[in-house]
């Protein structure tokens, strides 16, 4: 057996199979468990994607919102545990893989255009 | 205790139950044969010893093979030799494989690391070099050997100088044991193990 072969059979049963399609601009809620000594909580964050890195069981992706006028992101392991749901809300049209331009941006120059769907496709 | 011989494969990195991400090495080690017992009688000692890794016989000497077959195993890349306390435990021929170890287990590995060529003192000593601008004029060099006219008048041997780094055999300790799979003989650890894929690694327990 090669390298590869072997890597893709050890992680096999750690990838997910449940992950909706997403690109960046698109804009997701992602529910997440946190530990706390003995309690889990569960907690949600909304944002636009910014970016995709990496493949198997090392993909990341960074949601990307701005709250009260600070910018906030976060990057979270794809096939993590933790990540209870993914749900895809809108689609965004972008030109570029990895939207570090929305740093920059302000106010309405930050924001993504939205794609228009119908109601019954998305879920 | 007997080791175990084997190859690194590559690293990956692996989730626990709490979302953990542990960044794990993956090691094909076994399965692997005793080809010969070092006794206390015979050599002084005692000790097995194994041979991994099938391979072609037009890659191996007539010594060797003749060597394998007394031993009745394949032909195998590799021998080496294990301390281990009760030799009567093992017999000529008998396969070793990978649960001999367990998950949760610490083991140290051996291997040779990856070869770097000559390299200055920056890098193969971790010495500091100067500033790179106003006008310093010491950037990357060793700086003083030492005294020149009266007392040593020589450098002292063990300087730290360039030179060839890497290459060299090299074990690591405490690595934890993260899963084991005795059908694909795998063994996982907890961090980096020295040298190349493929390349031959030393398995013991702690």
């Amino acid at each position: 057996m090669t390298t590869m072969n072997i890597l893709e059979e050890i992680t096999k049963n750690q990838l997910k199979k449940d992950i909706p399609d997403f690109k960046p601009g698109n804009t997701l809620r992602v529910t997440f468990k946190i530990f706390e000594d003995e309690k889990v909580r569960k907690q949600s964050f909304e944002g636009v994607v910014i970016k995709r890195s990496g493949a198997g069981t090392k993909e990341t992706f960074t949601l990307r919102r701005v709250s009260y006028g600070v910018g906030v992101e976060k990057t979270f392991p794809l096939h993590s545990p933790n990540i209870e749901e993914i749900k895809v809300i809108y689609q965004g049209i972008v030109k570029r893989a990895k939207l570090y331009y929305l740093r920059e941006k302000k106010g309405k120059a930050a924001k993504v255009k939205r794609k228009l769907i119908k109601k019954d496709a998305q879920t | 205790m007997v080791g175990l011989l084997g190859r690194k494969i590559s690293m990956t990195q692996v989730y626990k139950e709490q979302g953990e991400v542990i960044p794990v090495t993956v090691i094909e080690a076994g399965p692997c044969f005793v080809t010969q017992k070092k006794t206390k009688d015979s050599d002084g000692y005692e000790a097995v010893q194994l041979g991994y890794k099938e391979t072609k016989e037009k890659l191996l000497n007539k010594a060797k093979i003749g060597h394998l077959k007394k031993a009745k195993v394949n032909l195998l890349k590799y021998l080496s030799e294990f301390k281990v306390s009760k030799i009567d435990e093992y017999e000529i021929g008998q396969e070793i494989k990978v649960n001999i170890f367990k998950e949760g287990e610490l083991v140290k590995i051996t291997g040779t690391t990856k070869g770097k060529g000559f390299t200055g003192v920056i890098k193969r000593w971790g010495f500091k070099g100067g500033r790179g601008s106003h006008g310093s004029m010491f950037h990357r060099a060793p700086g003083s050997i030492g005294r020149g006219s009266s007392d040593p008048s020589r450098v002292y041997k063990g300087t730290k100088l360039p030179g060839r780094k890497g290459g060299q055999r090299f074990t690591v300790t405490k690595l934890r044991v993260v899963q084991i799979d005795i059908e694909r003989n795998l063994i996982l650890v907890k961090g980096s193990v020295p040298g190349n894929h493929d390349g031959l690694l030393r398995i013991k327990r702690m």
